[in-house]
């Protein structure tokens, strides 16, 4: 099972050699988890679309390893490993991708549309930007009641160019809430390169100057700069500091959907990235550290039995019952809009 | 004891009397603190309450509404205002696609107790994209409460009832009615959504109204009398939920129906509830159901145009006759 690691007091902010195998657990999690959601799709039994992360893992655990337990996750409908690492049971994740009962949603958010409450991810958000604003929301409840809370808000790059982000930072910077802000930047907004449709370089780092934040232009695919970026994000965001906004560069090794195969994408950019794949580089990273490699083998086993439990669990769980329909709308368990 | 105030003055009041009694009650919107906001509804609250709970926010509706539904995802019972309800197009996907909708794809996970104040409707020649009656905007989103009130009675007791419900509430405060005045009684006022009322009771013939258009029907239902026909006059005050039962006992009662609607002709309340009369009382029914609505037009900006499109008591009253004959 997936946890999110209590963080700990290191003054620097870096991730002791517990929480660094824990961090490469956690990237092993997502990653298993898509591939073998991404095998489902094609077998035909993940409904709809699937955006995966494959490649993107290194952000989603650190973050996860970074916050407390009470802190609220907001991601996009590329949010698979963020719903997870933040401690949905891989059963029910899966279990939703697949429209069934047991899902997380009870089979009516679907991929693009998690949310485990009780795991403090409040949401995988499709409409692009729209959770920017609604994070900001969610901070400045958890200063207004004294919670010691932090909401992380997770986009990408393609997010930058549209309304919300521009109004929710805003917000954000002036009512000083503690929120973080992550921009992966996987170089395109769906098929389009993103340099291509902005007017900076880097998309989110160039303009957090316009509120007033520091430019955090950090390597996504590198875990431990990724942990250490975080811990200082959410360390300020929790003593009062205010907001951050980071950019963390990173690749999507697939297309931007099921229905995409990413043919656009020049054939040594591809290979380039793949190349800086997080997980091998990290799992070399461990192994330079005198980390026994027995012991990245018996993580990498038990996780993928693990995940493959998952999927048997959701390939048994039964379908909503059609009475499922008509409940949960309103908070009288119905959805009765008239007497 | 009962006194008479305004409209725009209950809505303060109401607002002052949920953040008295619940201290997660906070209030957001441009211009409402320092300013007492553009119709001078909330004046006095960030005297009363002071600037953390009363504050102004950039002309950001995008964040505004995201703020209020994030802040009700994490404890707050938040009210945020949207300046004029024409203004709610500019953060329609926060209402539609992210308030009405949570709860439902989270199966139930998270709750929204959130109120959306706007200033709706015509009469005050502000032209166009100032004027307009949306309520069918929200009405035609499964996931959101639509409540509209007529009097300053109802703007306490159903924003009090808004702001304890746990679902999302969009409350339509009508900018013309802000200067009328109405009795209201002493103490703590809660109301109940979902229930209509009956203003005035008549035999001959009912006419379904809301907001602005209530007093309307109510004179146009006095012309009648003076002319020997008695009006039933039904003030639906919430569209979601919508009290069926009282709308369908008048009209059964009364077999012949009209509508008052200020909102352009098309997909206004007042076809919603023509089909749910024509599907459920057809039988009780003298006549076709009679919608007299605004013509299907932007609505013009010069005092003249703006009162020949709206329906006027004349107009109710010539409409009625002209069936009776």
């Amino acid at each position: 099972m997936p946890t999110s690691t209590e963080g700990t007091t290191h003054g620097r902010g870096e991730a002791d050699l517990d929480q660094r195998i824990d961090l490469y657990r956690m990237m092993v999690e997502a990653r298993v988890f898509e591939e073998l959601a991404y095998r489902m799709f094609v077998a035909g039994l993940v409904k709809g679309t699937s955006h995966l992360a494959i490649g993107q893992e290194a952000i989603a655990a650190a973050f996860a390893a970074a916050m407390r337990p009470d802190d609220l996750t907001f991601c996009t409908y590329r949010g698979h490993n963020h719903t997870l690492l933040r401690g949905a049971p891989p059963s029910r994740l899966m279990a939703e991708l697949f429209g069934r009962g047991s899902g997380i949603c009870g089979g009516k958010g679907g991929s693009m549309h998690l949310t485990d409450a009780s795991a403090g991810a409040m949401g995988s958000y499709a409409i692009v930007g729209a959770h920017m604003p609604i994070a900001v929301g969610a901070a400045w409840a958890a200063m207004e009641r004294g919670t010691g809370q932090t909401a992380v808000c997770f986009f990408g790059d393609g997010a930058t160019n549209i309304g919300a982000f521009h109004e929710a930072l805003n917000m954000a910077a002036v009512w000083s809430v503690p929120a973080v802000f992550v921009c992966e930047n996987n170089q395109y907004m769906e098929y389009t390169p993103i340099r291509s449709v902005t007017a900076v370089e880097n998309p989110a780092a160039d303009r957090a100057q316009a509120y007033g934040l520091d430019s955090v232009l950090v390597d996504g695919n590198d875990a431990d700069e990724m942990f250490h970026t975080a811990r200082s994000a959410i360390d300020k965001a929790r003593a009062g500091g205010g907001p951050s906004l980071i950019e963390a560069s990173t690749y999507r090794h697939g297309g931007h959907s099921r229905a995409d195969p990413g043919t656009y994408r020049p054939d040594d950019e591809v290979a380039d990235w793949k190349a800086r794949d997080p997980i091998p580089a990290y799992r070399e990273r461990l192994l330079a550290a005198g980390v026994e490699a027995q012991r990245l083998a018996e993580i990498e086993a038990a996780v993928d039995r693990t995940m493959h439990e998952a999927v048997e669990e959701a390939k048994a769980a039964p379908l909503p019952p059609t009475s499922a329909i008509g409940t949960n709308l309103w908070a009288d368990g119905g959805s009765a809009w008239r007497n | 004891m009962a006194e008479l105030i305004t409209y725009r003055e209950a809505v303060a009041r109401a607002l002052a009397q949920e953040m008295e009694r619940d201290e997660t009650v906070y209030f957001i919107g441009e211009d409402v603190a320092a300013a007492g906001g553009v119709f001078k509804t909330t004046t006095g609250l960030l005297e009363r309450f002071g600037p953390r709970r009363v504050r102004d926010t950039p002309i950001s509706e995008e964040a505004i509404i995201g703020a209020a539904m994030g802040a009700a995802m994490n404890g707050l019972r938040p009210v945020a205002e949207i300046m004029f309800s024409d203004f709610l197009a500019t953060c329609w996907d926060m209402i539609a696609n992210q308030v009405a909708k949570t709860r439902y794809m989270t199966d139930g996970q998270v709750e929204l107790p959130l109120v959306i104040r706007t200033a709706n409707g015509a009469g005050v020649r502000f032209g166009a994209q100032h004027s307009q009656s949306v309520e069918n905007w929200a009405m035609s989103v499964p996931g959101l409460k639509v409540v509209a009130p007529s009097t300053p009675r109802d703007v306490i007791e159903l924003m009090a009832a808004s702001i304890r419900d746990p679902d999302p509430v969009v409350f339509f405060e009508h900018k013309a009615l802000f200067p009328t005045k109405g009795p209201v009684p002493d103490g703590e006022l809660v109301g109940e959504l979902g229930k209509a009322a009956i203003v005035r009771s008549g035999a001959d013939l009912t006419i379904v109204a809301l907001a602005a258009m209530v007093p309307r029907a109510v004179a146009a239902a006095e012309d009648l009398a003076r002319r020997g026909v008695e009006a039933t006059v039904v003030d639906l005050r919430c569209l979601v939920p919508l009290d069926t039962r009282t709308l369908l006992a008048a009209c059964s009662q009364t077999g012949r129906v009209f509508t008052v609607e200020e909102n352009p002709r098309l997909c206004g309340w007042g076809a919603e509830v023509a089909s749910i009369v024509m599907e459920e009382a057809f039988f009780d029914l003298d006549q076709p159901v009679i919608r007299i609505t605004t013509d299907h037009i932007p609505l013009p900006s010069a005092d003249c145009l703006e009162d020949a499109t709206i329906p006027s008591v004349s107009r109710i009253v010539e409409v009625v006759e002209k069936t009776l004959d």
